[in-house]
């Protein structure tokens, strides 16, 4: 029993995501990778909350837990339980199956992404492809949740949104390819459409290819940057839910649990989007300077920044724990948060004593465990501030009118895409 | 770390995957054509075409897989729903067939259904008996290198790729051209 354990185990096993022996693995990531996105989708869904009320000077919610925290639980319960009407005038099938739609396409994409060299579900060589095609199924959940709920809004929500996913998509893939391009800069002149091998191109050239023939991979991050937001229907491309002339869009007529799996579906494909910007132009897995500072002593430093960012998070939750209004209401709220700043802190002690013991190169069990944590911690990190800047957009910019976003994206960022495309192929034939 | 050459990483189930994958493909197929609502024969079709992207998928094609996804599933049928979700279902279910072309299809059906009946029962003189085992990995370079050559020198197919382009720019600009009010 313990060798069979011991040979799932094994490097060579773990060193291949979704290849010969490691379904097993495969299926384990796909378990983490679903709680892990459902998490991170609540904490999103409070962390929105309250960053928006701060940009607005209010305080967002702070009744439930302390600062709030439970108030994701508290919403999810509450989704769970509300009354699930479907209108008596919808096509009953079709809106069933429409959130279901939207939620698979949101989730699939997360098969391709590499949360690390070997941290994958598995290494598709059609990875990137995949992806865009996956992506855009997603649209379909809208469109057909907008017109089986047989009402007016959905379907206009659902027509707008249909026309400008399918708009963005263009220039999005165009995009795309200027960076697959680059790919293929190196001795055999053969590019690779797998995201691990993206990213492990960008590792042998030394350079992400944001930075590379500047300004071009910037140019071309910068359209994927916006068309991503377009893609996710988020403000300020927020047209298909635009509740000040729509109520709320595709899903006005859903409710409850229904209502509860396309915001689900809508975050994770925010978070998945940006982790494909993140893979294909801002080095996926990797830490700052892997080839500059590699020496073993930097090796050291950068494997302390997961620990010091928890206990960061840590000395935050105990200083909220020190201003706890004193009076003898808030004594639960104090010992939760307490509690919640002692959880944070082991987490980081324990991740500061794995930097400690593996920080030698060898591949010993901790030192394998060292270096899987840095490379989700870096993605993680980068997926995070991008999902900021998705908060930071929606409190800063009013919403386009519909004319304008398809003029932008068919008479702006399409040309400009188209461009980019060619001169990276030109530059890149120059210079090999 | 070539997975086509490790043997233990050999396809396992196939044909289960194979019946699995065509009987959704027939079973969408089926419904595309008795549903009398076009937004459920438009959600039927996205289930065969997946199921045949499916199958290009066993055939060792996974680029021409992920173009099915994206082009047809993905491009083609949101732009079906997008017309069809125009159309008012109700009078159109209630509607009969206006053309009265069933026989033409009748026979364009039995011709192809002998066309399949003969390549089954003739299959083995016809097809190679066992499929070439290409290595997955290498499927998009090799249909880059057919389509636009190896360094220096034009590739297979580039003359009816190239002419296959220029005929969709043409229908572009026609779609443009139409939309103008004055042409």
């Amino acid at each position: 029993m313990p060798n069979f354990v011991m040979s799932y185990l094994d490097p060579s096993v773990t060193g291949t995501p979704g290849a010969a022996g490691s379904q097993f693995w495969a299926l384990i990531y796909v378990f983490i990778i679903f709680t892990g996105v459902s998490v991170a989708v609540m904490a999103m869904n409070w962390l929105e909350r309250k960053a928006l009320a701060h940009f607005q000077i209010r305080l967002g919610p702070m009744r439930v837990g302390p600062h709030g925290l439970l108030q994701p639980i508290a919403d999810a319960i509450k989704l769970a339980l509300k009354e699930d009407i479907i209108p008596a005038e919808a096509d009953q099938f079709v809106f069933w199956v429409a959130p279901l739609i939207g939620l698979l396409a949101a989730f699939a994409v997360y098969v391709v992404i590499p949360f690390g060299p070997s941290q994958a579900v598995s290494d598709m060589n059609i990875g990137i492809l995949f992806m865009l095609g996956v992506s855009s199924l997603g649209v379909l959940g809208i469109v057909v949740a907008g017109w089986a709920s047989n009402s007016h809004y959905p379907l206009i929500g659902a027509l707008r949104s249909s026309a400008q996913m399918v708009s963005y998509e263009v220039a999005m893939g165009l995009a795309v390819v200027s960076a697959i391009l680059m790919t293929s800069m190196n001795a055999s002149g053969t590019g690779t459409l797998s995201m691990i091998g993206i990213v492990q191109a960008q590792q042998q050239q030394g350079i992400w290819f944001i930075f590379k023939f500047f300004p071009l991979g910037f140019i071309a991050f910068g359209i994927f940057a916006i068309a991503m937001v377009a893609e996710t229907n988020r403000a300020p491309f927020d047209m298909a839910e635009a509740e000040s002339e729509l109520t709320a869009g595709y899903h006005t007529e859903y409710s409850g649990l229904r209502w509860s799996l396309f915001m689900l579906a809508e975050y994770a494909a925010m978070i998945s989007v940006s982790a494909i910007a993140i893979t294909l132009w801002l080095g996926g897995w990797m830490r700052p300077f892997p080839n500059l500072l590699h020496a073993p002593a930097w090796d050291f430093i950068f494997s302390l920044f997961p620990g010091l960012t928890f206990l960061g998070l840590a000395a935050i939750a105990f200083i909220g724990t020190l201003r706890m209004p004193a009076h003898s209401f808030f004594r639960i709220q104090r010992a939760g948060l307490a509690a919640f700043a002692a959880v944070l802190g082991f987490i980081a002690l324990l991740l500061l004593v794995i930097a400690v013991a593996g920080r030698s190169a060898d591949a010993s069990l901790a030192a394998r465990f060292n270096q899987g944590i840095g490379y989700v911690y870096w993605f993680v990190l980068k997926v995070a501030v991008f999902m900021y800047l998705f908060i930071w957009y929606r409190a800063t910019w009013p919403r386009y009118r519909f004319d304008q976003l398809m003029r932008i994206g068919w008479k702006v960022m399409l040309p400009i895409a188209l461009g980019v495309l060619m001169l990276t192929a030109i530059v890149g034939v120059m210079v090999s | 770390m070539n997975p086509a050459m490790n043997p233990s990483s050999l396809p396992v189930g196939t044909p289960y995957f194979f019946y699995v994958l065509a009987g959704l493909a027939i079973a969408g197929g089926v419904l595309v054509i008795t549903r009398r609502n076009a937004v459920h024969s438009a959600l039927a079709l996205i289930v065969t075409l997946l199921a045949v992207s499916g199958l290009y998928l066993m055939l060792y094609a996974p680029f021409v897989a992920g173009v099915q996804i994206i082009v047809y599933a993905g491009g083609i049928m949101v732009l079906f729903l997008f017309v069809i979700m125009l159309v008012n279902i109700d009078r159109a279910a209630k509607d009969r067939q206006f053309n009265r072309m069933w026989p033409v299809g009748l026979a364009a059906a039995c011709v192809l259904l002998a066309l399949f009946v003969s390549a089954i029962v003739k299959g083995k003189t016809l097809f190679p008996d066992r499929m070439m085992s290409l290595p997955e990995s290498s499927n998009t370079q090799q249909i880059a290198s057919m389509l636009y050559g190896e360094a220096g020198k034009m590739g297979q197919y580039t003359f009816a790729f190239e002419i296959a382009s220029l005929l969709l720019l043409v229908a572009i600009l026609g779609a443009v051209i139409m939309t103008r009010k004055k042409i």
